[in-house]
């Protein structure tokens, strides 16, 4: 049977990956309330088990049980050989020729980020049991924990941008939730807070990453992008001309990866956004473990990985992934030094150990991204609940800060287990023979040193290297001086005498992780001649990832350069050396200066040539400060000011109650006259009736209009509109005579009158009879010589 | 299976129902306060289930205007009683139809003061919203668009907060200022096409296909954008808005912003731009930009508020300047997700608008400063409340995103498939778009500021140490409105599906307007003829 | 002058007709009392009366009368509108003891 069309409950199979947790979520949020705590922690493990249960059934299914390749020099079988297969659920989001379906993807990359997640999130939840087990809100901690492995397991097995989206999102939301686990803590739901604005500065970038790459090349789902992506998609023929000049296929690559990057960073924690990921040590520990160390974190790694076709066409924006990479391994060292929290030195020691594998995906080197990827989600887990086990153990032994280092010393004697697993793990980060650091932490010491982009000066995978060997110096150092402080020495208080081991559920699931943090290095070991013989099975992750990743740097169609160095056997061993003893010289400082408790060494460098190194580590860099100072205030003061001037002011006030006013002052106007005695109102009429009557024609004065048409003249008579009206007596006068004494007794002329030219003297005169004041009005006017037309 | 009635009864019967049971309610006796609110309810509900017959006969596939429902109205004017529905409108009538139910059933408790009156207005403001979504007639359109303005005035005016009266009159003469101008331009419309047609009427089909001179779509369609932009509200027309919020008791609150705003970007969709598309390519730069402003300036206002129902209003400005961009950016997916985008936000700020009331029903005030740690009294209402502040936010797999992705989508590919010597009217889409995206962390900045301040912190306020969880009534309420938000963003292809034809279908017209022979693609300037057969001036989405 | 004086014509008439409004247009406008105003607008009415005669005869319409019946009617209405606006005035002061019009304002509150 073909695993592409396996379907349960009438649902794709890779769905229920997810869906299980998510199920488990659901259940726990609205009815965990209602159920024991037992009955609620074990739907929380048996979804997440149920989960890795399947996820290993359909991982390994595809590896053994599937019919062999039918090439016999290919090592994997046919169905990771070709990249995998994708399950549509249903179709998502879908306008026009956009099609993003709700799909997953099952291939090497995603197969190795499932088992990791539902691994180590099952053995998380076990020991989150014990851990919580006191807590009021244990039903809800586990529905975020189930909410957030489902949204996890989204993120990585997305067929396309937007549904990865989901999970990216979806895994943000659930950080937010349980960083601000214990609300009441104002603080913690303050970092809550903080973590999720921070990502979602990165998510900003992220969405247009995505536009920007579906503009170009008209898909978001991975497969297709991919087989895009050599050479044909970015040429000129997707778009017109204009563009094309714009954007040749290395920028936009470099404009969509960089966009992309930005949301890893924020994803993960990358300068210049890893400022939420220190403040996220608020919530539960075992928290830290899972989402802010082992998983949530990785998805920017995972995500450039995935885009590795992409990124390989850009080796701009690869220099940028390498280039913050590595300050960030540098700086989040840098700061660790100096930090006096458990959780808080572990947390940049995830910054810097996520600066790694990007420095690691910027050089090419994918494979050793996720290698360390998978190795740090171990060990670190592993740190970080044992991290969890040590504050336990002193909160029993009535430690108020749990978490403070000063107060710890000596706890070797009293918890055995948690000193050892955690001692594992410390010579795992520190890149010691043969724990799975040193072997994840080479393959990217050796990928920066080999590493030659096209477009990359020569020496900057040296740089690159000499910068990580620092970074990994810092690395053994700080993480040894943890050690010594909390297990070495004698205890510096009494909490840490009364401190005492954590019960089985928590200790089980710490021996388990540092089980894989020893050996599961075994299965990356670097390419070199002497190992040709060894099992497949110590080489079996760099085959199993080769079909998912891109091996070549794109130039153009005719140019592609391997990316792998491909060493000498003397040159890897030299290299592997130099990173051992880099590792070796941290430990050993870290013992001199603190293996009997902080000595007084410390105290002298403090005080004295060290002293502004010191506080600037113990200031983490000020970053929180200068960001505070150049974004926070002035972003709160912006809103103020906009609300208050903009809004209130120039739009309220002036414009809006401004136009009001003027229209009320005129309202007042007339109200002073309309004020209801019926005596203004008639004063009013009055003036206005004599307004009226001065202005119409009382003063039309009487007179007479005159028209030649040729020889005719025509003669129209106005006698005004006064009380003389149309019933005065007219005269007509031809002769242009002003006298008018006898016209009385004489019967009236008709007002309009047509005579000929030569009936006429030079003037005519019209005497109009006005029988109200009993006078003779006269008006003479001269006959025209041409033709007027009035 | 319901019989196939033809389905011309539908509309009359939802638009009638409420008004109906608006009389019915005035006949009752004066104090009878729980019998008014659940004929009101009763009313309402069938209304909504009856508007689910809409779907009995829609056909997602048609773009034209189905159902209809054509009745002499105004002999004399040429007015007729003319509806129809299509993929634009059949979502925001049945988002009214649903909110209305809900609405009376959320704020069951909150209005002791004229109760009959109360649901008589809320019931002739169902019918009033509903005919100005149904209506295909410019009269039937302008009756409905002032019947709605009354009763929104006396919720505010009589059922308000302590300055209802400055709300309410600032809300009615910000919109009849709008409005009346839109009346002075359909006057035009209705000479002028009256002319063009041989015969006056106010029917919309027929005086769309009118080309009106330049000058006059420019000057009309300035006239309908004020009007329409004051409803939306796109900055700085906006300013009424926090006022009438703030003042409007809780149901008029989750009316006004799930349902009242969407007639501004709907009256564009509708009227303007199809009425006059010259006058649309000349204005949609302005527009744009304003509501890229709005986006910004919504959010960071919203941010720097102290009353929980200024955050949520300012917010409105914020979501609504999506779906203003989306809309005129002209591309399939912008004007989809700008649709979407307006549903969404119908739920989930209507959902905001219900969690306040229930927070003032029991506290008696707004101000943030007066909650925090409501989370451990109320623990199903705030993890409800989140699943509506994530949808507001956009939260992926939540019905916001889909809006909001598809608006600032929409928006960068605008002007995608066009050659290079011929610009989009829109200028620097992908900056717009980029700068509009700004709103996806500003949103999250200020809701969950609004959350963290309510629900998270120490229960250190003795009042609202006793604050009782979710009664049944209002528990229904916020679950239907999650499962709504939930199923929106997981399933949103059905909905877009349908609306699809209709929209494809007005940027063809819109096109085909632009391009007609004789009025050429001359975008910024006037006078036709010139160059006639451009390239079309906005493109159907991703098409490559 | 003696044509003034003696010589009676239109004009003295109108003259006549304009004393009196203006006397009865002075009167509702400055008094305050409300009998007084009535008896005032009594004068205007009479005033109209007597231009309406004037004109009339001015314009030959002897024969028609329309404007004596015009006037005819003026006077009945009159003499109505003073019954009813007694009444009024009446009814007023004896709810208030006062006809003062810019005390009479209970409507405009």
């Amino acid at each position: 049977m073909d695993p592409q069309s396996l379907t349960f409950l009438g649902l794709p199979a890779l769905l229920w990956i997810p869906l299980l947790p998510l199920l488990g979520a659901a259940f726990n949020l609205i009815l965990g309330r209602y159920f024991s705590k037992a009955t609620v922690g074990t739907i929380a493990i048996a979804t997440v088990f149920g989960a890795c249960v399947l996820a290993g059934i359909l991982v390994f299914w595809g590896l053994f049980f599937h019919p062999a390749s039918p090439e016999p020099d290919k090592v994997l079988p046919a169905l990771w050989q070709t990249g995998g297969y994708t399950q549509t659920a249903w179709s998502w989001l879908e306008v026009g020729s956009f099609k993003a379906p709700l799909a997953l993807h099952l291939d090497s990359l995603s197969a190795v980020m499932i088992m990791i997640i539902t691994f180590v999130g099952t053995w998380i939840h076990i020991y989150s049991t014990g851990y919580m087990a006191g807590d009021p809100g244990y039903a809800r901690y586990f529905g975020y924990l189930n909410l957030f492995t489902g949204a996890m397991l989204i993120l990585v097995l997305a067929a396309n941008l937007p549904v990865m989206f989901i999970g990216w999102e979806g895994v943000g939301l659930c950080s937010f939730l349980l960083i601000g686990f214990w609300y009441e803590n104002d603080a913690y739901a303050y970092a809550g807070r903080k973590a999720f604005v921070v990502n979602r500065i990165g998510d900003f970038a992220f969405l247009l990453g995505m536009f920007l790459l579906f503009w170009a090349v008209k898909s978001l789902d991975f497969e297709q992008l991919k087989s895009l992506s050599n050479g044909a998609v970015y040429s000129a023929s997707n778009w017109g001309p204009g563009h094309a000049q714009v954007w040749g296929h290395e920028r936009l690559a470099a404009a969509g990866g960089i966009l992309l990057f930005i949301g890893a960073c924020g994803k993960s924690a990358q300068l210049p956004l890893f400022v939420w990921l220190p403040d996220a040590m608020a919530g539960p520990t075992p928290v830290s473990a899972l989402i802010h160390a082992a998983t949530m974190v990785t998805a920017g790694v995972y995500m450039v990985c995935r885009l590795s076709f992409l990124y390989s066409v850009s080796t701009t924006a690869m220099m940028v992934i390498a280039t913050v990479g590595l300050l960030t391994a540098l700086v989040a060292a840098f700061i660790a030094f100096a930090q006096t929290d458990l959780k808080k030195v572990l947390a940049y020691s995830t910054v810097s150990q996520l600066g790694f594998m990007f420095v690691a995906a910027g050089a090419g080197a994918f494979n050793a991204a996720i290698f360390h990827l998978g190795t740090h989600a171990f060990f670190k887990a592993c740190l970080f609940l044992g991290a969890g086990s040590v504050m336990h153990g002193m909160e029993h032994g009535g430690s108020k800060t749990p978490g403070d280092i000063t107060t710890m010393g000596g706890l070797r004697k009293h918890m055995p287990i948690t000193r050892i697993t955690f001692l594992i793990s410390c010579l795992a980060i520190s890149g010691i023979f043969p724990f799975a650091g040193f072997f994840s932490k080479d393959d990217i010491l050796s990928g920066a040193w080999g590493t030659h982009p096209p477009g990359w000066p020569i020496w900057y995978g040296k740089i690159l290297w000499g910068g990580l060997l620092i970074a990994a110096l810092g690395t053994a150092f700080y993480m040894w001086r943890l050690y010594f402080l909390v297990f070495g020495g004698n205890e510096r208080s009494e909490e840490a005498k009364h401190a005492h081991e954590s019960p089985v559920s928590m200790t089980s699931a710490l021996a388990i992780l540092a089980f894989f943090a020893t050996v599961i290095g075994f299965i990356g070991l670097p390419e070199a001649h002497v190992f040709e013989h060894l099992p497949k099975v110590f080489h079996a992750l760099p085959t199993f990832l080769e079909p998912s990743l891109t091996h070549t740097w794109y130039v153009d169609a005719a140019h592609q350069p391997q990316i792998a160095g491909g060493f000498a056997d003397g040159t890897l061993f030299t290299l592997m050396g130099v990173a051992l003893a880099v590792g070796i010289v941290g430990i050993v400082a870290a013992y001199g200066l603190y293996g009997r408790g902080p000595s007084k060494t410390v105290d002298q460098l403090v005080d004295g040539p060290l002293h502004g190194a010191w506080e600037a580590s113990k200031h983490k860099l000020w970053f929180d400060e200068v960001y505070d100072a150049i974004i926070i205030r002035p972003f709160k003061l912006l809103a103020k000011g906009l609300f208050e001037i903009v809004d209130r002011f120039i739009i309220d006030t002036v414009a809006v109650n401004g136009v009001a006013f003027v229209i009320g002052l005129f309202g007042r106007l007339a109200r002073w006259f309309q004020n209801g005695q019926v005596q203004r109102y008639l004063a009013g009429l009055i003036v206005g009736a004599a307004a009226v009557f001065f202005v119409t024609d009382c003063h039309r004065h009487p007179t007479f209009d005159i028209t030649r048409t040729g020889d005719t003249i025509t003669l129209h008579a106005e006698t005004g509109a006064s009380v003389v009206g149309n019933g005065a007596k007219l005269h007509w006068h031809l002769d242009g005579s002003t006298d008018c004494a006898g016209e009385k007794a004489r019967p009236a002329d008709p007002p309009d009158l047509t005579v000929r030219a030569g009936d006429t003297g030079a003037r005519v005169a019209l005497c109009i009879d006005d029988p109200i004041e009993r006078k003779m009005l006269v008006v003479s006017r001269a006959v025209p010589d041409v033709e007027v037309t009035p | 299976m319901i019989p196939n009635l033809g389905g011309g009864f539908v509309l009359p019967l939802i638009l009638g129902l409420p008004l109906l049971g608006a009389i019915f309610v005035m006949c009752t006796p004066k104090t009878e306060g729980p019998l008014q609110r659940g004929l009101g309810l009763a009313f309402s509900t069938i209304t909504f289930l009856v508007s689910l017959a809409i779907f009995r006969y829609f056909n997602a596939a048609d773009a034209n205007m189905q159902l209809p429902f054509d009745a002499e109205w105004i002999p004399g004017l040429g007015a007729h009683f003319k509806m129809g529905i299509d993929g634009i409108s059949i979502f925001l009538v049945l988002l009214t139809t649903f909110m209305m139910p809900i609405t009376l059933l959320g704020t069951w408790k909150s209005i002791d003061k004229y109760p009959r009156e109360f649901v008589a207005a809320m019931l002739v403001l169902e019918t009033g919203m509903l005919g100005a979504f149904l209506a295909t007639d410019l009269f039937l359109f302008y009756v409905s668009w002032e019947v709605m303005l009354i009763p929104m005035y006396l919720l505010i005016g009589i059922w308000g907060g302590q300055r209802r009266l400055y709300a309410s009159i600032k809300f009615v003469i910000y919109t009849m200022v709008g409005s009346l101008l839109m009346l002075v331009a359909i006057f035009y419309v209705y000479v002028k096409g009256g002319q063009a047609l041989g015969g006056y009427t106010t029917d919309l089909q027929h005086l769309a296909q009118v080309s009106y001179p330049w000058d006059g779509q420019v000057w009309c369609f300035g006239a309908f954008a004020l009007a329409f932009a004051i409803k939306v509200p796109l900055f700085p027309l906006h300013t009424w808005l926090p006022d009438a919020h703030v003042e409007a008791p809780t149901a008029g609150s989750v009316i006004l912003a799930g349902v009242l705003l969407k007639f501004g970007i709907y009256g564009f969709l509708r009227y303007a731009m199809p009425l006059f598309p010259h006058g649309a390519l000349v204005w949609a730069p302005a527009l744009a930009v304003l509501a890229v402003i709005g986006i910004i300036y919504g959010a960071l206002v919203a941010f720097a508020q102290d009353d929980v129902k200024k955050i949520v209003a300012y917010s409105s400005v914020s979501h609504l300047g999506f779906c203003m961009l989306g809309v005129v950016a002209l591309t399939t997916m912008g004007i989809e997700g700008s649709i979407y985008g307006m549903l969404s936000h119908g739920l989930t700020t209507g959902g905001l608008f219900l969690g306040i009331g229930v927070l003032y029903e029991r506290r008696h005030t707004r101000r943030l400063a007066e909650y925090g740690g409501i989370w451990k009294q109320m623990p199903i209402f705030a993890g409800l409340y989140l699943i509506i502040v994530m949808g507001s936010a956009g939260l992926p797999a939540l019905s916001g995103f889909v809006g909001e992705f598809f608006s600032i989508f929409g928006t960068f590919i605008a002007g995608d498939t066009f050659p290079a010597n011929h610009p989009h009217f829109l200028p620097m889409v992908r900056l717009l778009a980029a700068l509009a995206a700004t709103g996806v962390i500003l949103g999250a900045v200020y809701l969950l500021y609004m959350f963290h301040k309510v629900f998270f912190g120490k229960l250190d306020k003795a009042k609202n140490g006793k604050l009782p969880d979710l009664k049944p009534h209002e528990l229904a309420v916020f679950v239907l409105l999650a499962a709504g938000i939930l199923f929106g963003g997981l399933f949103p292809r059905p909905l877009l599906h349908a609306m699809e034809p209709a929209v494809d279908q007005f940027i063809s017209d819109f096109n085909k307007h632009v391009d007609e022979p004789d009025c050429g693609a001359h975008l910024y300037t006037k006078g036709c003829g010139a160059a006639a057969a451009q390239a079309p001036v906005a493109t159907t989405g991703g098409t490559p | 002058m003696n044509d003034l004086l003696f010589n009676v014509g239109y004009g003295h008439f109108l003259a006549l007709a304009a004393l009196l409004f203006l006397i009865g247009m002075a009167g509702v406008i400055i008094r305050r009392n409300a009998l007084i105003m009535l008896m005032s607008v009594e004068l205007m009415l009479n005033a109209a009366n007597i231009t309406l005669l004037t004109f009339s005869r001015m314009w030959g319409d002897e024969g028609a009368l329309s404007a004596h019946t015009f006037a005819l009617i003026v006077i009945g209405v009159a003499a109505a509108e003073a019954s009813v606006g007694l009444a009024i005035v009446v009814a007023v002061f004896r709810g208030r003891r006062n006809v003062d019009v810019d005390k009479l304002t209970t409507l405009r509150h």
